[in-house]
């Protein structure tokens, strides 16, 4: 069993090489698409498209179950963080209805190293991330959608991703007999 | 004791992957049509346990037994299905689902990004993984059938 547990560490790579790796691959959507918002929107898709795999792997690393709440969701996405990014995200600002909370990062590997040039304002350059939590809700029957309203790249003291419930997937029924 | 086949279904109810090892007698339909019938009698199975049970449920429908072999079922938060059949005197084998999820599922298909995650399996090195897995387990071992 010793040799199980020890395969499942997780492979530790310096979060330089992730952080520049991410910066080649948002230069290049710049320099493909040229406009702005284009570039967003891809970063979002590749989050999707991240997210739908890593839950998996995610659920299997921490074996847990369904969420009964969204509270109990927030939490895990924290997890979530901790142990991809190496980061702990604050959970803070509930709404009333405990529909919407807010992630606080002190600190956010993907921007070390990185100033955004002015023309470039309107860049969302982290906007994987709210694609990886989209993606990764939604195989989990949830439909989320995830903004950002602050962000250390623009002159604001933290970065705050603004997370909100939209509504419960239902789950699939068998097709019935053709 | 025994391992005799293993289903895997994704959310949809797509036979993903089969395998089997010591099975004596084949249903008289084709792999897909079996297929259906088993997510079918699983999701039925799921729902009623659910539905009939007289206390809350954590985690649902966990395993049948028939005289002959126990169906070990075992269902991911994403609503992967993991189905074992072992002969009737094997110890609980939901750890052996577990495993076969995290140690083979998500290493060898999630982890390649080639293979599509909603159709079936054609990978190799995923076939082989879970051959050896399988054969490594304490349970699996011929018996005189």
């Amino acid at each position: 069993m010793s040799r199980q547990a020890s395969r499942l560490d997780q492979k530790k790579v310096n979060s330089e090489l992730f952080t520049l790796t991410y910066g080649t691959l948002v230069t290049q959507l710049l320099r493909d698409y040229e406009n702005v918002e284009d570039v967003n929107k891809q970063l979002e898709r590749m989050g999707y498209n991240i997210g739908v795999r890593l839950i998996e792997d995610f659920l299997a690393r921490t074996s847990s179950g369904r969420c009964t709440d969204f509270k109990e969701t927030a939490e895990k996405i924290q997890m979530g963080f901790k142990m991809f990014l190496g980061i702990s995200p604050n959970i803070t600002n509930w709404s009333p209805a405990g529909d919407e909370f807010s992630l606080i990062f002190d600190s956010n590997p993907l921007i070390e190293f990185v100033e955004l040039p002015d023309n470039f304002m309107q860049l969302k350059y982290s906007n994987i991330l709210p694609g990886v939590l989209r993606g990764a809700c939604e195989m989990v029957q949830m439909e989320i959608s995830s903004w950002f309203v602050q962000d250390q790249l623009k002159g604001d003291n933290c970065t705050e991703l603004r997370v909100k419930f939209i509504k419960r997937l239902e789950d699939a029924i068998p097709a019935g007999e053709d | 004791m025994t391992i005799y086949n293993f289903y895997l279904f994704d959310k949809n109810g797509t036979l993903l992957y089969y395998a089997e090892w010591f099975r004596v007698k084949q249903s008289g339909m084709t792999r897909e049509e079996e297929g259906k019938l088993m997510y079918g009698m699983l999701f039925s199975l799921k729902t009623f346990v659910t539905r009939i049970s007289p206390m809350d449920v954590k985690e649902g429908f966990l395993y049948y037994k028939t005289s002959k072999y126990v169906l070990n079922y075992f269902e991911t938060p994403t609503g992967l299905k993991f189905v074992l059949n072992t002969d009737i005197v094997s110890p609980n084998n939901r750890d052996i689902l577990q495993q076969i999820y995290s140690q083979i599922y998500v290493e060898y298909v999630v982890k390649n990004p080639l293979c599509s995650m909603n159709e079936a399996i054609e990978s190799e090195l995923f076939k082989t993984k879970l051959d050896e897995f399988i054969k490594r387990t304490p349970i699996y071992s011929v018996r005189s059938v």
